[in-house]
């Protein structure tokens, strides 16, 4: 029996490190690969997967659906955008050591109303919460830059050892920012897969599963769901705070509510039901936005029609359909 | 030695009067067997001891402690848990971390987000010597929601009994089984209660289970006490064989 | 003192087209356990049908009385919409996870506001014909256009006639029963599909009619579906999902906090709404006369 149950979670660490590190040699590769353009499109990808990671804390693993998600990517674009005009350029170390505090603040604070409630009125009052910081960044241009939004340049990364300027800086740039990006995208995976098997994890998907067990067990239901909602909000700011030095400007659009639509698409395209589905959604959601933009102007009807197209076919995701496939493809060769 | 007892419990919903004034008593280390028609007021009872509801009036004393006002989880910590009359169980997750979680729980190690839970050996080593007990062991990997009904049963009642209580509320953990697993559920149940001396209240509508199991007996009717005794003093009272077969009462 | 009068007449008009929202919102929560994200933007399509057809009315020559029949027109599209939403896209819904719910209706929003922008651009369409064609009425010293009291009136009606069908009528006691207890309902032989699609039709045809009666005094513009959705749950929140008067008191709550909090915040009007929503549901978190 010892045998037995040491193999338990050595396997399942084992099982993750076989099927990540191929996928990350290619990560690392890829920009020796492919062109700067491309490269840019991938550090958008990541972003794009560690926002959605973030977000899937809140809704696959916890069952709380955020509409409201855009309002911490936003403010944690913001507050790097807002360093810039106080303090002036600094390196990301400083952006990413001022804005993570901001936006665990503000998660907490407004995880703290948002989970005193159910499901529905959840939804509602994120989607609230994040409409007013928007109509606050509209309201006090003289602050925000108003729908002009703020510029950011290019920082510094690693404390100031590499700073980039001149026309020749900009490929050198993307792939520098690149490598810093997934660096922090790896500890990010990382550290979101620790959080979801550890006992908390585990709490949590308790409290999604049967929220009455769960208090007759002794768990606190108010409590883990706001912790839950404080680390979702901060991983989507870090992505925000990630976003803006790349996307040089930030604006309110990245606060509106439509933002928060393609965080909960991302999540439902690869599938929110797995840890892996948010990933694989926001690395190919930067993909098809990309390519959709460029050939629609109503590209937010087509969101739309793909969105409830997902919810009636593929309600798993992308990934939730992979592995329903290889179970298929499993039981028809035991059979044979 | 009393474990905990209620003075003068009262709930009632609209027009029914689910406990009408109820004085409980439960002993140490008894097996105690509630029963009593639909509606008497059993799960109503259970439901007030365990905080599900909070009483309109009157007390509960745990060893002369009152908790009449405090939440689930206070009373959880001060060692009263329960099982569900419908399952109540974490079907997404594995029969082992359904268990697994009420230990974490219980340790107050729940807030652990920078650790693997599989890691903790402790708790693993609790986790399956509670599967062992309750012959679930060879299920561990398998989702709660994959059981038969008869295994989920047991699995609720062991993910009460792995909080470690003093007390433990059982809302008919053989209701919807076979006569053949309800024998072996309560085989079961009984063995390891009793083996970790572990004071018991089952709700219980088989009457052959109730006589074979119980230490004591408890029939409630329409919110009060009807009877109250060991099982041969049961068997004796005319009144009550009266309301078990079905004859009407006699004024 | 006239001042005043106008303030609560303003107030007046915007609790009616709120409660018309609020109250279809709530109708189908009520019925149906369903909550339509794509609400707002059914509000935001019966504005833009009105103005639409309005606008074709006159350039066809239509004369002025008739042009006032296009407003429950309008609202009768929306119903029309809700009628072929309902069965397609929400029916699959109804046994799956809460969630599922939540992405359809969200990605029926996406639809429905792009849509908008597709037949009818960015520039606001507006129907202020309608409300030029009824005087200007003058209360102390002030003037005032009698439309907006034709807005205040409808609404007022609007409740009644709810309220007179939902509680007096056989098919209000249908709808009863089935937002009580849907399995008992179908268990005796009620057509629960057939009240679904009718409680949604009328939830949407009042939606529609918030924006009928509404674009005569303000142009249809982009986004108005989203922040009607807002506000129209800070009505529910306040008032109670579920109840017809929790959507009355709360359109009338928020109405008036809302004037008053343009006189002074003007910067946090939503702001001001959704710290009073959240004041409210602090102490009763069903809202004043919910029933979830």
């Amino acid at each position: 029996m010892t045998r037995e149950t040491r193999q338990l979670p050595n396997r399942s660490l084992l099982k993750l490190v076989a099927g990540a590190a191929p996928i990350l040699l290619v990560l690392i590769l890829l920009p020796s690969l492919i062109g700067t353009y491309q490269v840019q499109l991938l550090i958008y990808g990541l972003i794009a997967a560690i926002a959605a990671l973030g977000f899937n804390l809140l809704l696959g693993y916890t069952g709380l659906l955020s509409f409201g998600h855009s309002a911490y990517f936003g403010i944690g674009a913001y507050s790097v955008a807002f360093a810039v005009a106080h303090l002036g350029p600094h390196s990301m170390e400083f952006y990413l050591l001022l804005g993570i505090p901001i936006v665990a603040v503000t998660s907490a604070l407004f995880g703290y109303i948002c989970v005193r409630h159910t499901r529905i009125f959840f939804g509602i009052l994120t989607l609230a919460i994040s409409q007013v910081v928007y109509s606050l960044a509209l309201s006090f241009y003289w602050v925000t830059g108003g729908s002009d939004g703020l510029r950011v340049p290019r920082p510094a990364l690693l404390l100031g050892l590499l700073s980039f300027s001149g026309s020749h800086g900009f490929q050198f740039f993307i792939k520098s920012y690149y490598y810093y990006v997934l660096g922090i995208f790896v500890i990010g995976v990382v550290l979101m897969w620790v959080i979801v098997h550890s006992p908390f994890g585990k709490a949590l998907q308790a409290i999604r599963d049967n929220e009455v067990r769960a208090r007759f067990i002794g768990l606190r239901i108010r409590r883990f769901r706001w912790i839950s909602f404080l680390v979702s909000g901060t991983f989507t700011g870090v992505a925000g705070i990630l976003w803006v030095p790349l996307n040089g400007l930030t604006t309110p659009d990245v606060l509106y509510w439509t933002f928060s639509g393609e965080i909960v698409f991302t999540a439902l395209l690869g599938g929110f039901r797995n840890f892996t589905g948010p990933i694989v959604g926001g690395i190919v959601f930067t993909y098809l936005k990309t390519y959709a933009v460029a050939s629609t102007e109503y590209w937010q009807l087509l969101l739309g029609v793909v969105l409830v197209t997902l919810v009636l076919v593929l309600p798993t995701g992308i990934v939730g359909a992979i592995s329903r496939a290889r179970q298929r493809l499993a039981r028809r060769s035991a059979v044979t | 030695m009393i474990l905990l007892r209620t003075v003068d419990l009262r709930k009632q919903f609209g027009q029914t009067r689910a406990c009408n004034g109820l004085d409980f008593i439960i002993n140490k280390g008894e097996f105690l067997s509630l029963v009593g028609s639909n509606g008497a007021g059993k799960t109503t009872l259970v439901n007030l001891i365990s905080a599900h509801l909070q009483p309109d009036s009157g007390q509960i004393l745990l060893e002369d402690r009152d908790i009449t006002f405090t939440t689930v989880a206070e009373r959880i910590k001060a060692g009263i848990a329960r099982s569900f009359q419908i399952v109540n169980l974490f079907d997404g997750l594995s029969v082992f971390d359904n268990v697994a979680l009420a230990v974490f729980s219980r340790d107050g190690k729940t807030v652990k987000m920078t650790r693997l839970a599989d890691h903790d050996r402790d708790v693993r080593l609790e986790t399956l010597e509670v599967l062992g007990q309750f012959g679930l062991a060879g299920k561990a990997a398998t989702p709660a929601g994959g059981l038969a009904q008869g295994e989920r049963k047991l699995l609720d009642v062991a993910v009460a009994y792995a909080l470690h209580p003093r007390l433990l509320l059982l809302d008919e953990p053989t209701s919807g089984v076979s006569t053949h697993e309800k024998a072996q559920i309560m085989d079961t149940v009984s063995s390891v209660v009793r083996g970790g001396m572990v004071t018991a209240v089952v709700i219980e509508h088989d009457m052959d289970v109730v006589f074979r199991y119980s230490d004591r007996i408890v029939m409630m009717h329409e919110g009060s006490f009807l009877a109250d005794g060991t099982p041969e003093e049961i068997r004796a009272n005319q009144e009550v064989a009266n309301i078990l077969l079905g004859a009407p009462l006699t004024a | 003192m006239a001042i005043l009068a106008i303030q609560i007449l303003n107030s007046l008009l915007y609790a009616s087209v709120l409660f018309l929202i609020a109250a279809g919102l709530s109708l189908i929560f009520g019925v149906m356990r369903l909550v339509n994200l794509a609400h707002g933007s059914l509000y935001a399509v019966g504005a833009y049908v009105t103005a639409w057809l309005v606008g074709r009315g006159i350039a066809l020559g239509v004369p002025l009385g008739w042009l006032f029949l296009l407003l429950p027109l309008g609202a009768l599209s929306v119903a029309l919409i809700g009628i072929v939403i309902e069965p397609l896209l929400l029916r699959p819904f109804y046994r799956r996870a809460e969630e599922y719910q939540l992405l359809v209706t969200f990605g029926l929003l996406l639809i429905l506001e792009d849509l908008l922008r597709l037949v009818w651009g960015g520039t606001p369409l507006s129907a202020d014909t309608l409300m030029d064609a009824l005087p200007i009425l003058h209360i102390g010293g002030l003037f005032y256009p009698a439309y907006n009291l034709v807005v205040i009136a409808i609404g007022i009606v609007a409740a009644v006639i709810l309220w007179a069908v939902i509680y007096h009528t056989k098919f209000g006691v249908l709808l009863r029963a089935t937002s009580q207890d849907r399995r008992m309902a179908s268990a005796l032989g009620l057509n629960v599909g057939l009240v679904y699609v009718v409680a949604f039709g009328i939830g949407c045809f009042m939606a529609g009619l918030g924006g009928a009666i509404v674009v005569p005094t303000q142009a249809a513009v982009l986004g108005m579906g989203v922040d009607a959705l807002v506000i129209a749950f800070v009505v529910v929140v306040i008032g109670g999902l579920g109840s017809l008067k929790g959507a009355l008191v709360g359109a009338v709550v928020v109405s008036l906090v809302r004037t008053a909090g343009i006189q002074f915040f003007p910067e946090l009007e939503l702001a001001v709404l959704y710290v009073i929503a959240a004041l409210v549901l602090l102490v009763r978190p069903t809202g004043l006369f919910g029933t979830t």
